[in-house]
Order: structure tokens, then C-alpha cells, then sequence
């Protein structure tokens, strides 16, 4: 199976440098560098607490970094809040629990930001909700509130959600390791579609099959550091340090 | 050989429960006499709801009303209720000392009341809010009377600002805190220098005005609901806007919200009526009018907003991080993702607990008549020292509560069903 790399282009998407978090005392990221070109596919594993969930939440300014500088779509994150909500408006995230909004329908939880932080009038923003909601394969749920709604389905709505704000860069974090197995390859398939469609991504996951299949390029996180990133071909065949090698025979499982 | 492999060959068709499991008797079973300490408490509680209703409902149903002293009433039958005091008196306990040829002012105040809440009850009729927006004003103007252009003028005032604000950040700037500033200063001079002028203008050209009644004369029922519902009105954002500032990261705006919290939980009302009432006086420079009734509806909304700030505090406290932290990354702003996002389901929480403090806020308003304001509790003192009717508690007690309970017990139906309107896991 040969994966398209077309998608990637020259332009950088997200450059990271120098880039150090503290949690109080606690070194939670050192001395991060990180460049990401649009339409890349990045898959971002590691042990947990080794800080995987800080780094991507650094991107979109849920957690605010120390040192270093990070510039999203060529805009530099500083305690500037129209720069944070701009990037905001233009980095999707899914995350692990979901976060639908449990008092808004379906189609409210996909119309709500694109109304109100793009202005997009609400038939438009109807429209493209339930363009989404096709995408993700669950149109017909378009009325229900997410309480009524599967595992599986609430987290295609909240991709769906994501993706009605018209996102240059998607973050997801582990969104499939609160699942039921067989909810997994739902949502696996519509993120390996969106791959195909030249999406830049960012997946912290430990599905390796998936990051054979789509990325172009796993990075491994050891201690709030980049430990090692390669090709995923080589990066499973031949893991050079010793910390990646223990990671992966466990969690292959031989 | 054995074989334990089966294949089921015959649907079994479903068929109607046992008759013991339904219908009233399968009722009974199931909810009163489940097990003997239940069938116990059933009878029980019938035994003590059978005893008060045995002295109670004879003494209510013959009682007498129209006797002309609370003396004939013991000579007629002394076991039977007097209510005669209410037929002389219920005038009194409606509307206090208003002018009697002006109670139609707060009949219709009342009746204007109840179809002002009715939009923001019911989102149906949510296109009539225009008709809640109003209501306060009308009120004042019906309930205290006087020019009907000095009550008009707010609104214009009020609605000269927002527009100018709207068009401010729709037009020119996008900076909300410099428009807001500029509406503000547009506004301050529009009530400091047009208004008087514009004011006595209009009184001349078209004289409109209702005969001017002061505080003092407004008590009663009709006393409680202006401070009840004023309150309840006021109390609710600005609670809400006192939790929002205990959560704040900044530290002054969390310092002043928790002080002023702490503050008022720590004190009784009576003591902030009585600061309202007494010594209100020696801090305002003399000559001051400060009118009473705006003074206990002030306390009373401070009071009843720090118990809602934290009733709404806890509401938040349930709300899951991801909340925050979706709307944020979906590029809400903070105001938007309060309104759109965590306030409302925080307030959902916080129903029961909302509802509740309502409740208490309007029983509070009895307390006024420890400042000798006359509603309903202090009318009772009132009457009583009429000689006529002096030694009666009972019935009057009775139809005060009886008033309360209808408004109170109405709000708790309400919430009950919000409750059960806006649940969405199911
Ligand atoms: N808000 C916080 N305050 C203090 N420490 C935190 C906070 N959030 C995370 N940490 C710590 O930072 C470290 C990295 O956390 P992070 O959630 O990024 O790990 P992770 O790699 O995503 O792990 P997992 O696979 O379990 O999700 C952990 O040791 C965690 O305990
Ligand atoms: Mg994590």
C-alpha cells in the first residue's frame, strides 16, 4: 500500500523552535523544534505523561508555552488574544471525551461557532453543517442531542464540528482510546479520508496501523521531549534509540 | 448423547403482566405498602393528615364573614373561624394605604405583570419581549404615577445609548471597550443636560400624568411583589456576573466578588434593612431623598445576588474542563463561550438552587415590616391594633400564607417543568 505524498507542499504550516513548557516546577516540554508543511500528516506517539497532549494543546493556546516561539499559519502565539482567536478559528482539535455541547443538537453543535466567530449567515452555516454531517456519515443524526448518540458518533460529530469552521490544521488527541473496539474503525475511516483530502494533521494515537496507513511522519515522545521522528516505514522496522524500541515492544505487544 | 446445542423453534408471545403488578391495587402495592415499615409511614402519615384536617376543615368551612368586630364573631360560635376580618379588610391587605380611588393602577400593574413574564417563561412567545422590556418602566409609572415623559425619558436615554454603541462598533471601531466608553460619555451627557429641558418640554406639549403616590402609602401583597419580583429580577445577572468575576483570573475582580460574597452571606437581612432604613440617612448628605422602597429592593437584590453567585458558582463547578476548553478551540471568545456555552448548561445545573433562593427572596420581603414598611406581615399588627379586631391571628395568617404559597409554590412548578423541558440525555 502506497500512500500519496503529492499533498505535501513547501509551505510551512507550523514552525515550533526552542519551544519549553512548565507545569509550576514541572519540565512538562523541553527544548521542542517542530516543523510542520501543509497537507503533512503527522503522528505523534509516546508513554503516557510524556507530554504528547501538552504539545498539540500548545498549538491552539489551550496550554500557553514559557520559551521559545510557536507560529501557527505564519501568526506567532502571544498573549495576544485576537492572534489566539484568530489561529483558533483556523486549527480544528478533536479530542479523547468528545466536548459536544450536550444542551445544543447535532447541527446546533456544528453551526454555532461558524455563526458566530465567522458571521456566517445561518442557512449557509446550516448548509455546510449538514455537508459535514454527510462527510462524517451521519446526516440523519443531524437532530438529535449528543446524550442520544453513540461513542463512536459523537466523536464523527465532533470532527464534523471541527471541520465546519473550515480548519487549515487538525489536532486530534487520541480521539479514538475512549472507544468501544468496534466504534474505532468509524472514526479511524473518516480521519483516513480527511488524510486523503490533503488535510495537515496532528494525531497523538497509539493505533499504529493507522500511522502506517496515513502519516508521513511519526514523532516519539519520551520525558517532554522529541525523542526520535522518521518515516513510518522506518520508524517501526528500525527504531534507533533504545526508549522507542521499549515503547514499541510494548505496545505491539512482543 | 447428550446435546446442550438449541435452536429456539417457537416465539413465546409477550402477554400482560400480573394483575397485582397494575391498575390501582398493583399502585398501592408498589408505593405504599411495598414492606412493613412502609405500610407502617403510610398509615401513619394518613392517621396525622386525618387529625389536622378533623379540627381544621370544620373551623375554615363554617367560619363567619360578615360580622362587624372579631367580639360578635366569639358571641355567634367561638369554634369557627373569624374571616370576617378579611372581608373588611382585604383591600388593606392587597394594596396597603394606596388611595382607594387608585387601585386600579396596581391591578393593572399586576395584571401587565403576569403577561410581562410570559415571554420569558415560555421562548414561544418570545416575539412579545419587547412588552417585558417596557414592563418596568410602566410599573414605576403606574404604581407611583407622576409625568409619564420623566419615566419615557429613560428609554429614550437608554435606547439613544445602545444604538449609538451598535452603530459605533458595526461602523467605525471594533474596539468594544472604546464604543462602550463613548456610548456611555454620549449617554451621561444626554441625561445630564437634554433630558430636564426635553422633559419639561414634552409636559407641556402633551401633558400626560397620573396623581403621584408616595412610598410610604404603597403595602400590602402589593408591596411584596415590588420588592419580590424586583429583586428576583435584579439578583439574577448580577449573580451571574458575581460568579463569573469569583472565577476570574484577575485577581481584583476575584478579591472584590468573594469580599463582597463573604460580606453578604455573613450578615443577616435584617441587619442590611435596617442599615437601608436608619443608617442610610447619616452617610447620604441631608436633604437626600432616598426613596425607601428603592432602598430595601437594593438591599434585598444584594442580598439574595451572593447566594445566587454561589448557587450558579456551584452550576459552573459541575461543568467538565472540555466544555472550556472546546469552545475554546472552536475560537469562541470568552463572553461568547459564557453565553452560548457554559452559562447555559451551568444555569440548567443550577435550577433547583436558582428557584430556590427566588423563594427565599420573596418570603424575605415580609422582614420590611421589622422597618415598619406595611406588607402583608406588618398589615396584620395593624389591623390588630384596631379595636374591633384586636386578638386575631389565625385568619389572617392563614390568607397571608395562602398568598405566599400560591406565588411560591408557582415558581416551583415552573422550575420543575423548565427541568423537565430542557433535559437533553434522553
Ligand atoms: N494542568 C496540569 N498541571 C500540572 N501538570 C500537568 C497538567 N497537565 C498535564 N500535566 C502533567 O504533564 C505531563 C504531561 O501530560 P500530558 O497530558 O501532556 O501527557 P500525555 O503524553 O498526553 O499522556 P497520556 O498518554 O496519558 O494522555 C504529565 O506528567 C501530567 O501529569
Ligand atoms: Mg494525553
Amino acid at each position: 500500500m502506497e500512500k500519496t505524498k503529492i499533498n505535501i507542499t513547501d509551505e510551512i504550516a507550523i514552525h515550533i523552535s526552542d519551544m519549553n513548557k512548565w507545569f509550576g516546577n514541572f519540565h512538562v516540554l523541553r527544548d521542542i523544534n517542530l516543523e510542520v508543511r501543509r497537507g503533512e500528516r503527522i503522528v505523534v506517539c509516546g508513554p503516557s505523561g510524556s507530554g504528547k497532549s501538552t504539545l498539540i494543546r500548545c498549538i491552539n493556546r489551550l496550554e500557553e508555552h514559557q520559551k521559545g516561539s510557536i507560529i501557527v499559519d505564519g501568526t506567532e502565539l502571544t498573549t495576544d488574544l485576537k492572534n489566539i482567536d484568530k489561529i483558533r478559528s483556523e486549527v480544528g482539535m478533536v479530542f479523547q471525551h468528545f466536548n459536544l455541547f450536550p444542551h445544543l443538537t447535532t447541527l446546533e453543535n456544528c453551526t454555532l461557532a461558524p455563526m458566530w466567530v465567522r458571521e456566517t449567515p445561518e442557512k449557509e452555516a446550516t448548509e455546510i453543517a449538514m455537508e459535514m454531517l454527510e462527510k462524517v456519515k451521519i446526516p440523519e443524526q443531524a437532530h438529535k442531542y449528543p446524550g442520544q448518540l453513540s461513542g463512536g458518533q459523537q466523536q464523527r460529530v465532533a470532527i464534523a464540528r471541527s471541520l465546519c469552521m473550515k480548519p487549515r490544521i487538525m489536532l486530534f488527541d487520541e480521539v479514538t482510546s475512549a472507544l468501544d473496539p468496534e466504534m474505532i474503525k468509524e472514526v479511524l475511516d473518516t480521519m483516513i479520508q480527511l488524510a486523503e483530502e490533503g488535510m495537515t494533521m496532528i494525531c497523538v494515537t497509539h493505533e499504529m496501523g493507522f500511522a502506517r496507513q496515513v502519516a508521513d511522519r511519526v514523532i516519539f515522545m519520551d520525558d517532554g521531549q522529541i525523542v526520535e521522528q522518521n518515516e513510518p516505514e522506518e520508524f517501526f522496522k528500525y527504531p534507533q534509540s533504545n526508549r522507542t524500541k521499549l515503547f514499541l515492544s510494548q505496545i505491539l505487544g512482543h | 448423547m447428550t446435546n446442550i446445542a438449541f435452536v429456539r423453534k417457537k416465539e413465546i408471545p409477550p402477554s400482560a403482566p400480573p394483575i397485582t403488578e397494575v391498575g390501582l391495587i398493583g399502585w398501592l402495592r408498589q408505593n405504599l405498602f411495598s414492606s412493613w415499615l412502609n405500610a407502617i409511614l403510610t398509615v401513619l402519615s394518613v392517621y396525622f393528615i386525618v387529625i389536622m384536617l378533623w379540627d381544621f376543615i370544620p373551623w375554615a368551612y363554617g367560619g363567619h364573614w360578615n360580622t362587624k368586630s372579631l367580639r360578635e364573631c366569639l358571641d355567634l360560635d367561638p369554634d369557627v373561624a373569624c374571616f370576617s376580618v378579611l372581608a373588611a379588610r382585604w383591600k388593606q391587605l392587597l394594596f396597603g394605604l394606596y388611595p382607594a380611588e387608585e387601585y386600579w393602577r396596581p391591578t393593572l400593574t399586576f395584571i401587565f405583570l403576569l403577561l410581562a413574564i410570559v415571554p420569558i417563561l415560555f421562548p414561544k412567545f418570545f416575539r412579545f419581549f419587547w412588552f417585558s422590556i417596557i414592563y418596568p418602566g410602566l410599573a414605576v409609572w403606574l404604581l407611583w404615577g407622576g409625568s409619564f415623559w420623566s419615566i419615557s425619558i429613560v428609554y429614550i436615554g437608554l435606547t439613544f445609548g445602545t444604538l449609538l454603541f451598535l452603530s459605533l462598533i458595526r461602523r467605525y471601531l471594533k474596539n468594544y471597550m472604546i464604543a462602550a466608553i463613548l456610548a456611555f460619555l454620549f449617554t451621561a451627557v444626554f441625561f445630564l443636560f437634554i433630558s430636564n429641558p426635553l422633559v419639561a418640554l414634552l409636559n407641556v406639549i402633551l401633558p400626560i400624568s397620573l396623581p403621584f403616590v408616595e412610598s410610604l402609602k404603597m403595602g400590602g401583597f402589593t408591596l411584596s411583589l415590588i420588592v419580590g419580583v424586583t429583586g428576583i429580577v435584579a439578583s439574577f445577572p448580577i449573580g451571574i456576573l458575581l460568579a463569573l468575576g469569583r472565577q476570574s483570573n484577575l485577581p481584583v475582580i476575584k478579591m472584590i466578588c468573594v469580599g463582597f460574597i463573604e460580606f453578604i452571606r455573613g450578615v443577616p437581612l435584617i441587619t442590611l434593612l435596617f442599615v437601608a432604613s436608619v443608617l442610610l440617612n447619616y452617610f447620604l448628605p441631608p436633604g437626600t431623598n432616598f426613596d425607601i422602597v428603592l432602598r430595601v429592593v437594593i438591599m434585598v437584590t444584594l442580598f439574595s445576588a451572593a447566594y445566587m453567585a454561589e448557587v450558579i458558582r456551584g452550576g459552573l463547578a459541575g461543568l467538565p474542563l472540555g466544555q472550556h476548553e472546546a469552545s475554546a478551540s472552536l475560537g469562541l471568545t470568552y463572553w461568547q463561550s459564557q453565553r452560548l456555552i457554559i452559562m447555559p448548561q451551568a444555569l440548567k445545573i443550577s435550577i433547583p438552587g436558582i428557584v430556590n433562593t427566588f423563594i427565599g427572596l420573596f418570603k424575605d420581603t415580609t422582614l420590611v415590616s421589622i422597618i415598619s414598611l406595611r406588607d402583608p406581615v406588618g398589615l396584620a399588627s395593624t389591623i390588630r391594633a384596631d379595636q374591633k379586631w384586636n386578638g386575631i391571628y389565625w385568619e389572617l395568617y392563614v390568607a397571608i400564607g395562602l398568598m405566599f404559597f400560591i406565588f411560591c409554590w408557582g415558581m416551583s412548578q415552573y422550575s420543575q417543568y423548565l427541568e423537565r423541558k430542557l433535559k437533553t440525555d434522553k
